[in-house]
């Protein structure tokens, strides 16, 4: 874990809606094989950091790094076709679109017929319940069922790191939990997994590493054990007052 | 229909006074009519409207197949609307012109073929073509329309691009008119095979020929959208154009095809209208425009097969509403009210089912 270059970087990144400065100086690095989380209250720069990533907001300074390679001037589309995808918060699965279509859809820029196949067995074997409802308009999915579909159409785009944008969010309390059980389950099946949330202690539980941002500066970075055990996390960092 | 929780207002109460008397007059004529069809002299035919003279049924034929063949020429130009308000979300009014261009193009290349003298000789041949040149103006009209007009003012609140197509539509129109003249262009001859009522069915051949053009458009149409990847992504991108991007679509060009498809639907209509009423000038493309457009909202605006299904539930209603409905009501001179009819179709499926035959209820926040 965490031997050569890594997978993401961003490097000394600012970023501004019009005047208003979001991101300030935000390093990160993520390699490997890893799971590390974002955490950061309302307003933190989280979904700005993720939609810098992907190409959707440009960087006022500094590069986003994937690969070794500086995207900071490519299209989301490209970004894509070097690996990066995301799982938007709230699933939004195309809800017209069959399972299998949804699945088809996030191997969109991909031509190796044969690799699709085996991801799309790889898919079923993860989430048998998806392999079910294969011929079902999406919109006509649980909650969970559309969770699943959601990590496994990005998945089909055969991802060097998955992004997550608040996974927990919009869920049932029962079916978070069951979410973060799935992302554990793809992070050991060896993916990377760079995940955006609230819920501190939950992501914390099966994080490797975590970075709290705060009006959009890093202000801390730390393995997952000692960010659990640091006493001010939940009071002066994230805002807010859950268990 | 309503939640039980709201309180009915004043207006709740005066759309239901409307939809009551609006289908409570179609059920009196058609009640006329059969009554009129059953006996002339019957106590409530006469007390409707004791002049109609009820149609025989070779009449009755005729106004359908007139009525679903205009109704399949909505129904194509009614899928251009459809599409582009499902992947953008606004109307687009000009769309009606690249219709008419449609038929400018076919009447000039017909035109050219007879004064050849291959229309009459090989006629399936010449039309093949006719219909391919269409498509093919018609097609890149509306892509340069897209690239010049609407693509500037992407992400603009949508009455913006709205707006702009009514001032696309002018434009569109005064170019054919400085171009090509304000005489009225007339489509060469159709082979008397054609023209004849053939012993099939007694119907007019030129009306079985539209009907089957129509069906091949929407079968390749349908063939598109469903089953290939351009079209899954145009189905995505419909539904959300951000998710479709981080998928590696590249909207931009989704958008572009969706223009194209729409246009070359309407180039193979401009054909049909050519082929039905035989002359065309450059304002052409305003009522079947805005019939089409009718249309697309009567079947459920966003769905393709509700566009057509629209198309011909105007269309028949056109041609079978003012000798069904208005004639055993007592109206004079019913016929030159088709237009009315058509019109009155969207008003009360707007008040009977506002998200059309076909549309599905979105929350409003979806749409956004």
């Amino acid at each position: 874990m965490g031997v050569e270059s890594p997978v993401l970087e961003m490097r000394g990144v600012n970023t501004h809606y019009g005047a208003v400065h979001i991101l300030k100086d935000v390093d990160l690095a993520i390699y490997s094989g890893e799971l590390v989380c974002l955490l950061g209250g309302n307003a933190s720069g989280k979904s700005t950091t993720l939609r810098t990533i992907l190409g959707m907001v440009k960087p006022t300074t500094g590069d986003v790094v994937l690969n070794g390679q500086v995207v900071t001037t490519q299209s989301t589309r490209e970004r894509v076709a070097l690996g990066v995808t995301m799982v938007p918060e709230n699933r939004r699965l195309f809800k017209r679109l069959t399972v299998g279509e949804n699945l088809e859809m996030g191997a969109f820029l991909r031509t190796d017929s044969d690799g699709i196949a085996t991801d799309r067995e790889w898919v079923f074997e993860l989430f048998p319940r998806v392999k079910e409802r294969l011929n079902q308009k999406a919109g006509t999915l649980s909650g969970g069922e559309q969770q699943m579909v959601a990590i496994g159409r990005a998945l089909m785009a055969r991802p060097q790191i998955l992004l997550m944008d608040e996974p927990s969010m919009g869920l049932a309390p029962a079916l978070v939990q069951q979410n973060f059980e799935l992302i554990q389950q793809i992070h050991e099946a060896g993916l990377t997994v760079f995940m955006v949330e609230q819920n501190a202690n939950m992501a914390l539980s099966i994080a490797d590493r975590g970075w709290v941002l705060q009006t959009g500066r890093v202000v801390l970075d730390d393995t997952a054990e000692n960010l659990l055990a640091h006493p001010d996390l939940q009071a002066s960092y994230l805002g807010t007052t859950e268990k | 229909m309503h939640k039980t929780t709201k309180q009915r207002t004043n207006v709740d109460w005066f759309l239901t006074v409307l939809r009551v008397t609006s289908l409570a007059m179609i059920a009196a004529g058609l009640l006329a009519f059969a009554a009129q069809i059953i006996d002339s002299n019957n106590p409530f035919a006469r007390w409707a409207n004791p002049d109609a003279i009820s149609l025989t049924g070779e009449q009755f034929q005729g106004l359908v197949v007139t009525g679903l063949a205009q109704g399949a020429m909505y129904g194509l130009i009614a899928l251009g609307y459809s599409m582009v308000y499902g992947v953008l979300g606004f109307i687009n009014f000009a769309h009606g012109e690249v219709f008419m261009v449609g038929a400018m193009t076919g009447a000039i290349t017909s035109n050219k073929l007879a004064e050849a003298g291959y229309w009459e000789s090989s006629f399936v041949l010449c039309l093949m073509l006719v219909v391919a040149l269409s498509v093919v103006v018609c097609t890149i009209t509306a892509v340069i329309m897209e690239r010049v007009a609407y693509r500037p003012l992407r992400g603009k609140p949508r009455l913006i691009p709205l707006i702009t197509s009514i001032g696309v539509s002018f434009f569109l129109q005064n170019c054919v008119l400085v171009l090509l003249g304000s005489t009225v262009k007339s489509y060469p001859d159709l082979p008397n095979w054609l023209t004849d009522k053939r012993t099939f069915l007694e119907i007019q051949g030129s009306k079985v020929l539209v009907l089957a053009v129509a069906a091949l458009a929407m079968v390749g149409l349908w063939y598109l959208v469903e089953k290939t990847k351009t079209g899954q992504a145009m189905r995505a991108v419909a539904e959300d154009a951000e998710i479709a991007s981080l998928m590696g679509i590249d909207v931009n060009r989704i958008i572009v095809k969706t223009f194209a498809v729409g246009g070359a639907m309407a180039g193979v209509a401009g054909i049909l209208w050519g082929l039905l009423f035989r002359s065309v000038i450059h304002t052409t493309g305003f009522l079947p425009g805005i019939k089409a457009f009718s249309s697309a909202v009567v079947g459920g605006i966003g769905n393709l097969g509700g566009s057509m299904a629209g198309g011909l539930t105007i269309g028949v209603a056109e041609s079978l509403g003012p000798l069904m409905i208005l004639e055993p009501l007592g109206v004079s001179g019913p016929s030159q009210l088709r237009d009315a009819v058509a019109f009155a179709v969207l008003i009360i499926v707007l008040l009977v089912r506002p998200s059309g035959i076909f549309g599905e209820r979105l929350p409003s926040e979806e749409r956004t």
